[in-house]
């Protein structure tokens, strides 16, 4: 885990009112996205970057308009295409801190290819996912993410689709960051944040966003105060993975499977839990822990992954800088001269 | 050996090879091409071969082929019919019987001339025995026996010799045609300098081919074609693809502005991605996308932060690029790209030319959506025109599509070398740091905004695809603004009049017929433009680049003329666009949608009907 050393620090220390723009935010009362927007309020300036050289790309949906409420460079793209946009652009200047602000439908349905590639690649970006599991910006139609059987305004009868699990999708793509969190913790969000900006690469934040219009409570079996206690387990980097109101629960490895066990009961102690190594390269355990879901596990939250692998700007420059110190051909001039060139006289 | 001491002077030839793909008809049409070249010719070439990699043996799906003209004139285009054709299979005669001048010269390997063959291509019997080629001049070639018996010495296997054959024919020509053999053996030293036992193999094939053709009864002179007279300078083989990848390379070089392509493979315009990508010593950056889409919108990515961005497709993904297009029309980013043409709709014919897609150029997509639309016109200016659509695209901060062919894409030509520093300069609008008057939709005279590129102190804005109020650049659904936008988005473009060149014509400024053209006819219609005009009728020729807006004196041009007829390979839509934007002129029109190109007859028949009438 190295900083990133091409994007140029700022030499004043930064506020969060440098990065408040003067556009009047217009989200629902009560939608999950202001907490979003407050925790990047707090983290930019943290970050240490020059206020310039940040960039906030976003596709179409509630979750895009981002761009417009933080003070930075912002692109405001098109419906899916957030992570194709941002790749070109962080690819052509290595120089900015890329962020990507988008929803279930933007990159799980219309933009899904782009989201597997863009991971695939491992294009240093930070993607943040407002995972409310509904189409908001429609007025309320299923995503892929939604609960199979939810009653929407397209499914009457209740969905017949299996939903995307992110962080299982992130991590078939080749994903070398995945973090989960809460939209009701900016604590642990901003940490996650830090973490995504940390770490070179694709990174993906998976923001369990609550819908109060189309989708209210949707993820309250996870997020609500009397039961996240139980239904989350926060994953620390080097600290066994225990929950529950007293620390009693923890995840064990048993043979090919995670397991929720008690300390102290059936002779578990602390030394039979798993101890969370977010930077561990093999995906194995990572994938497991993304997949836990209520009622066997608590929901994983926190960053799950964070392995380090060459980035695709990274390899891309230095192959650039490889070809231009071992090419005889310098300026378009020697290619035009190059090769078969014959006069006539 | 006897030696053939009679040499006939020739002005030009064209010589077509077919056979299966796989038999190496591509090389050698490439090597002799080359060769003509090196020897001062003039020179086209167009290879013609099926969309299948390796379709069945020796059906006529399978045929490939590749036709090179050559001469000591200009040479426009590869011609329409051969004098020469070396057949390698029956099936590659029977696709192309009919592109051969009558009494043609025809070289067959009659090794693959059995049963079998003649069932797979569709022949009843053998086409020697059946008097169906009684009006050419037939030359039978054992080509499998005699190139095993030429290098039976170097112990190699019968397969590589099989796939070499190609090599003695291209030997044969070489002697028929009084080029020497030089060029072609640098070239095996060259590609195959760690396999020398390859390199042997060839040079031997091409020296017995060579030699051979001097027995040859059924050819009683060789044919020798002068050195052209085309102006002293410096000049190099190149295609169409190759050509628009460097226009773009110099153009990212003379602007200073990096380049960056987002592309996704697709026939026929894959070549330019191929090309791009080998130049990262250039610090071309090449990202190979996962669709058509993420081609595109990687490209307004890298436009935003500061890049000559393109991507480049062909018909189908110009559907798939539509969206994005409009995002860049809105965002008001540079961005050049590039349509390869085929014959669509759809898949259509993928390997087959057309000029389909001017419609969907012009018009195909979402809202109000003007972009800028030049054509190239062969091989070799799509340098130029890569380089032209670039400079407008960065300096009036707008999308542009260059439309080629696959007919140009694939043709190649020679080429004269310019100078980087001659080509016009490139001066995109790029805002100042911390400039206070910085808005990101304020406009100057031409219209254009500036480009604020990420990363620059004091210029943080945001842009997208909703609605932008004027000036501001901040979101705006006010009604008034919204048409004052789709004005000067539109105004923007058409003022791109006041910077390209009048439209040229060639003839006469006045006159009975103005022929009107565009894209890859430009040499089938000057000929046969060239051909009334020896002829005494008073015809001239306009052949259009710049589409989107058309060159100010277009309508003065038009005027000088009795009759205008529009000749195009899709079904009017050039001809339709002028009755619109020109609506004072009655215009003629001639079409061609079969995937292949005019020839000059058709053309000279419509344009004496259209003068008698």
């Amino acid at each position: 885990m190295e900083e990133n050393l091409t994007i140029e620090r700022s030499n004043i220390p930064l506020k969060k009112d440098d990065f408040i723009s003067d556009q009047m935010v217009k989200w629902c009362p009560g939608c999950g996205a202001h907490a979003i927007l407050a925790a990047i309020e707090n983290v930019f300036p943290k970050i240490g970057y020059r206020k310039e050289n940040f960039l906030m790309v976003s596709g179409i949906g509630c979750s895009s308009r981002f761009p417009y409420y933080v003070n930075t460079y912002g692109f405001h793209g098109i419906h899916g295409r957030a992570h194709a946009i941002a790749s070109g652009a962080k690819v052509a200047n290595p120089r900015l801190s890329v962020w990507i602000a988008t929803g279930d439908g933007d990159s799980m349905a219309i933009g899904g290819n782009h989201f597997i590639h863009i991971i695939r690649r491992n294009v240093d970006v930070n993607i943040m996912l407002f995972n409310n599991q509904i189409y908001g910006l429609t007025k309320g139609q299923y995503s892929p993410t939604t609960p199979m059987g939810t009653v929407t305004k397209t499914s009457p009868y209740g969905t017949i689709e299996h939903p995307f699990n992110p962080g299982e999708l992130v991590i078939g793509s080749q994903g070398t960051f995945f973090a989960r969190v809460p939209d009701n913790n900016i604590k642990l969000m901003s940490e996650a944040m830090m973490d995504a900006a940390k770490h070179d690469g694709t990174s993906v934040i998976e923001i369990l966003q609550n819908c109060v219009i189309f989708a209210d409570k949707t993820h309250d079996q996870i997020t609500s105060r009397d039961l996240r206690d139980d239904h989350q387990i926060v994953l620390k980097h080097g600290e066994p993975m225990l929950f529950g109101t007293d620390k009693k629960k923890g995840i064990r490895l048993n043979g090919t499977r995670l397991e929720v066990v008690t300390l102290g009961e059936n002779r578990i102690t602390l030394d039979d839990i798993l101890v969370h190594d977010q930077y561990e390269k093999d995906p194995g355990i990572h994938l497991m822990l993304c997949k836990m879901s209520l009622p066997e596990y608590p929901v994983a939250i926190g960053t799950i992954r964070s392995a380090s692998f060459p980035t695709y700007d990274d390899l891309m420059t230095e192959s650039i800088e490889y070809a231009k110190a071992n090419s005889k051909i310098r300026c378009v001039d020697d290619l035009l001269n190059s090769g078969d060139v014959f006069e006539i006289k | 050996m006897e030696v053939k001491t009679k040499t006939v002077e020739n002005d030009e030839v064209v010589i077509k090879f077919v056979g299966d793909s796989g038999d190496g008809m591509q090389l050698i049409g490439t090597l002799l091409s080359e060769t003509a070249a090196q020897v001062g010719n003039d020179i086209a070439t167009f290879p013609d071969f099926p969309a299948e990699i390796r379709a069945p043996q020796n059906t006529v799906a399978g045929v490939s082929g590749f036709q090179v003209r050559f001469g000591s004139n200009k040479i426009n285009t590869p011609g329409d019919f051969c004098d020469f054709l070396i057949a390698m299979n029956p099936a590659s005669l029977k696709a192309n019987l009919k592109w051969c001048k009558l009494g043609a010269t025809i070289i067959l390997n009659i090794d693959s001339f059995d049963e079998k063959s003649f069932a797979k291509a569709g022949y009843t019997k053998n086409p020697l025995d059946d008097n169906s080629l009684s009006k050419y001049n037939i030359i039978p070639v054992q080509m499998n026996k005699m190139s095993k018996d030429a290098v039976g010495h170097l112990n190699l296997d019968n397969k590589s010799i099989d796939k070499s054959k190609n090599i003695f024919a291209l030997g044969m020509v070489y002697y028929l045609f009084s080029l020497p053999i030089e060029h072609t053996i640098n070239f095996f030293e060259k590609k195959f300098k760690k396999k020398p036992e390859i390199v042997e193999l060839n040079k031997t094939l091409l020296k017995e081919g060579f030699n051979y053709a001097d027995t040859i009864e059924a050819v009683n002179a060789k044919i020798y074609v002068p050195p052209s007279k085309v102006e002293k300078a410096k000049y190099r083989n190149i295609t169409g693809n190759v050509a628009t990848a460097w226009g773009f390379l110099a153009a990212a070089e003379r602007s200073g502005r990096p380049l960056f392509l987002g592309s996704y493979p697709i026939t026929p315009a894959t070549e330019i991605l191929m090309e791009l990508s080998k130049y990262k010593n250039l610090g071309a950056k090449v990202l190979q996308a996962e669709d058509e889409i993420a081609g595109i919108c990687a490209a307004i990515g890298a436009s935003f932060t500061g890049s000559l961005a393109l991507t480049t497709t062909s018909g189908p993904g110009l559907s798939l690029k539509s969206e994005a297009i409009g995002l860049a029309v809105m965002t008001e980013l540079p961005l050049v790209i590039v349509d390869v043409q085929r014959a669509g709709p759809s898949t259509g014919l993928p390997t087959k030319s057309e000029q389909s897609d001017l419609y969907q150029a012009l018009w195909g997509r979402n809202g109000e959506c003007p972009v800028i639309v030049i054509s190239a016109s062969s091989p070799s200016n799509c340098f130029y025109y890569a380089y032209m659509a670039a400079k407008y695209s960065l300096e009036h901060m707008t999308p542009v599509i260059l439309l080629t062919e696959g007919y140009i894409g694939f043709g190649s030509q020679l080429f004269k070398i310019p100078r980087v520093a001659d080509l016009p300069s490139i001066n995109p609008p790029i805002a100042k740091p911390n400039d206070p008057n910085y808005k990101p939709y304020n406009r100057d005279e031409r219209l254009v905004r500036q480009w604020a590129i990420p990363g620059t102190d004091g210029l943080r804005h945001r842009i997208g695809g909703l609605e932008k109020e004027s000036g501001i650049g901040n979101v705006s659904i006010d009604p008034q603004n919204h048409e004052l936008m789709v004005k000067y988005r539109a105004e923007k473009v058409e003022k791109v009049a006041d910077f390209i060149p009048e439209q040229e014509v060639e003839g006469n400024a006045e006159g009975d017929l103005l022929v009107v053209s565009w894209g890859s006819t430009y040499g089938a219609v000057n000929a046969a433009v060239v051909e009334m005009q020896n002829a005494g009728k008073k015809v001239s020729h306009a052949h259009i680049h710049y589409i989107m807006p058309l060159p100010k004196n277009i309508h003065q041009l038009f005027s000088k003329f009795k009759k205008i007829v529009v000749c195009e390979l899709n079904a009017g839509q050039l001809v339709n666009y002028f009755r619109m934007k020109e609506p004072d002129f009655k215009y003629e029109q001639h079409n061609k949608v079969q995937g292949l190109p005019f020839n000059t007859n058709e053309l000279t028949e419509k344009f004496n009907k259209i003068l008698a009438n």
